[in-house]
């Protein structure tokens, strides 16, 4: 099978980038659970919820491509649009400094004093530990899921691009926890959200267009010219946003 | 059945921050959907899609910054 890596390329760019935000911040609060109450149960949790995420995965993967292609693009291209241009305009706002910015450092001194409150701790599997860790990865993943399901069933033979993405972003999320044992402060996560608001706006809407049988000028190369277009909408909106 | 409004609220949550938005998006795609349907030039409904999504986008961030930084 050939790859379309106009496609490809991005699908995969936009995976890996939105599944490093997304496992980032639930890195934190897992070593937050794990600091306070032991690994066994946060990693436990985590494992869980992985498992869990990577059936929906499969399951709704692969039933997609028995829908036919233009509703999935309309579904999909909408559903990404709504997605995308959610972060996007949070990442606009979190720029322009209207809204503050996330702090994953404070997120994990919230999360430590949380876990000490709640106390009880006991030997062997410690419950509180195994639901933390299970619901913030299974909250923070299911958008990655999406993500992954979203720009890869839009078209065929995109699905393992996306897919390999978000687990090179899980490797490497889990690489860095292992290495520095403190949450991942320094990563530039505003930046990485107002990028993946692009792409995923740039992809939503060329989706919506090919459902709707649209017929874009240059084909797939259209789609380069989307996401320019998104990045100099975005900065004009960051710039109004400042002088208010 | 408490677990599954909280699942149907982060759901809702991942695609829907602010309701205008939502509604001025989804109006959006309607009406380019009724365009395409009609034999117009080629490059004119691509380039209203693009151009209206790019107009709500920068509309809402105006608006709310004009709301302030106290939300």
């Amino acid at each position: 099978m050939t790859l379309d890596w106009t496609h490809a390329a991005p699908s995969m760019l936009a995976a890996f980038l939105a599944s490093l935000v997304e496992f980032v911040e639930a890195m934190t609060i897992v070593l937050a659970v794990g600091a306070v109450r032991g690994w066994r149960g946060a990693l436990g949790g985590t494992g869980l919820a992985l498992l869990v995420l990577l059936g929906l995965v499969m399951a709704f993967g692969p039933a997609l491509a028995e829908i036919p292609q233009d509703w999935v693009q309309l579904g999909v291209g909408t559903l990404l649009l709504l997605f995308g241009m959610r972060w996007l305009r949070k990442a606009i706002l979190r720029s322009a400094g209207i809204l503050p910015l996330h702090d994953e450092s404070a997120a994990y001194a919230n999360e430590i004093g949380a876990q000490r409150r709640r106390g009880g701790i006991g030997r062997g599997w410690d419950a509180v530990a195994v639901a933390t860790s299970f619901k913030i990865t299974m909250l923070e993943g299911i958008e990655v899921v999406f993500i992954v399901i979203a720009v890869g069933a839009a078209a065929p033979g995109l699905l393992l691009p996306a897919a390999i993405g978000a687990l090179a972003a899980l490797l490497l999320v889990i690489a860095l926890g292992l290495a520095l044992h403190r949450p991942v402060a320094t990563i530039p996560e505003n930046t990485l959200k107002f990028v993946v608001g692009i792409l995923l706006s740039a992809f939503g809407t060329f989706w919506v267009g090919e459902g709707m049988r649209l017929h874009w000028p240059g084909a797939d190369l259209s789609l380069l010219a989307l996401n320019a277009g998104f990045l100099a909408a975005a900065f004009l909106a960051a710039k109004l946003s400042r002088r208010v | 059945m408490r677990w599954l409004a909280a699942i149907g609220r982060e759901l809702l949550g991942m695609f829907v921050d602010d309701g205008r938005d939502s509604v001025a998006i989804l109006g959006w795609l309607a009406a380019m959907w009724l365009l395409s349907r009609q034999n117009l030039p080629s490059p004119l409904v691509p380039a209203l899609l693009f151009a209206g999504l790019a107009c709500i986008l920068v509309e809402s961030a105006a608006r709310r910054a004009r709301k302030g930084r106290a939300r």
